[in-house]
């Protein structure tokens, strides 16, 4: 049965997220003042053919490491779920 | 590297007519001025190389040019990165041959790891398309040979992610290996941080990777290789690569 990961990619705090301050700009001009930071990421969702675990992990940390994620300026995380 | 690169050209005596590879990408925009600036050299050849080619048609020299390949998605360059070309492009370089990169370009040899280091949005969230100021910091290699150290070229630059980052002890390297070729600077050459248009860690606009024979900067050369665009400061680049590769018998 296939495992659908869902993807987090995410800029290292040592880079500076242009889209996520512009985004809490506009939260804290639309009066939300408690609103603290805003950081911006990708999500991504790849489903997978394969019935081993194991496997659809190792392909996830492949295709992260290789082209989803930038590893100079981004970290990825991700969950795997079992379709049925 | 640069040295011994020179050497084994003048070695082997290449005849008067360059060919210059330029990559086109889907999304390519830059591809045709950057042909208009090489074809205006007498003896050199433009080709243009579709990513989905393996053969580099016996370029001498590689130019990535600028624009939004694959649509900058996911990273700019992440996806070209992989296209068929990029295989014989890598490899290449690899042998020694010598490949530019200009913005866009500069992107996919990061992605590919020809080059260290990443291009992240810019500081001031905005696209910027204008006339900058650049230092030659580095006239000691075959991109910048007829430039004069600390010269003040006007070129342009046309980018939203080209805030240069790379880790400390990547920035420590590329400065002990003299990797630092073009610094964002004031018009009389001063290093300073309002004359650095998009965050770069130290002003950086291009750097060499340690072998010295593949380039990569923002800033845009084949905008200013005719007076006729306001500038023909960077003309000498590519004159300066065209000369290394027959032994400097390139004419403009």
């Amino acid at each position: 049965m296939p495992f659908n990961a869902k993807i987090k990619v995410t800029l290292r705090q040592s880079i500076l997220d242009v889209q996520g301050k512009a985004v809490e700009h506009a939260l804290k001009n639309l009066g939300y003042t408690t609103v603290d930071s805003a950081r911006i990421g990708k999500y991504i969702e790849v489903s997978i053919n394969e019935v081993d675990r194991h496997e659809a992990e190792r392909i996830c940390n492949e295709i992260c490491q290789k082209l989803l994620s930038n590893p100079v300026m981004e970290n990825y995380a991700f969950e795997l779920e079992q379709v049925n | 590297m640069l040295s011994s690169w020179n050497k084994s050209i003048k070695q082997n005596p290449i005849m008067a007519d360059i060919t210059a590879g330029i990559v086109v990408f889907p999304g390519s925009n830059c591809d045709h001025d950057t042909e208009y600036a090489v074809a205006s050299f007498s003896g050199v050849r433009p080709v243009m190389l579709w990513h989905n080619e393996h053969d580099l048609q016996g370029a001498d020299v590689i130019i990535l040019p600028g624009g939004f390949s694959y649509g900058d998605y996911l990273r700019a360059g992440a996806i070209a990165r992989f296209s068929p070309i990029m295989q014989e492009v890598i490899e290449f370089a690899r042998k020694g041959y010598p490949v530019l990169g200009i913005c866009n370009g500069f992107q996919v040899l990061l992605e590919c790891g020809l080059l260290e280091g990443a291009l992240s949005r810019n500081r001031d969230k905005k696209f910027i398309c204008s006339q900058t100021a650049i230092s030659v910091v580095n006239t000691e290699t075959i991109f910048t040979g007829l430039y004069r150290q600390g010269e003040v070229l006007s070129i342009p630059i046309a980018h939203g992610e080209g805030n240069y980052f790379a880790p400390p002890e990547v920035i420590r390297r590329l400065e002990e290996n003299n990797q630092i070729v073009f610094r964002y600077c004031d018009p009389e050459g001063n290093l300073t941080p309002e004359s650095n248009p998009n965050g770069s860690i130290g002003n950086i606009a291009g750097i060499v990777n340690r072998e010295g024979n593949v380039l990569g900067l923002m800033p845009h050369p084949e905008r200013a290789s005719d007076p006729l665009l306001g500038s023909g400061d960077g003309r000498r680049l590519f004159e300066s690569v065209f000369g290394c590769i027959v032994g400097g018998s390139v004419t403009g």
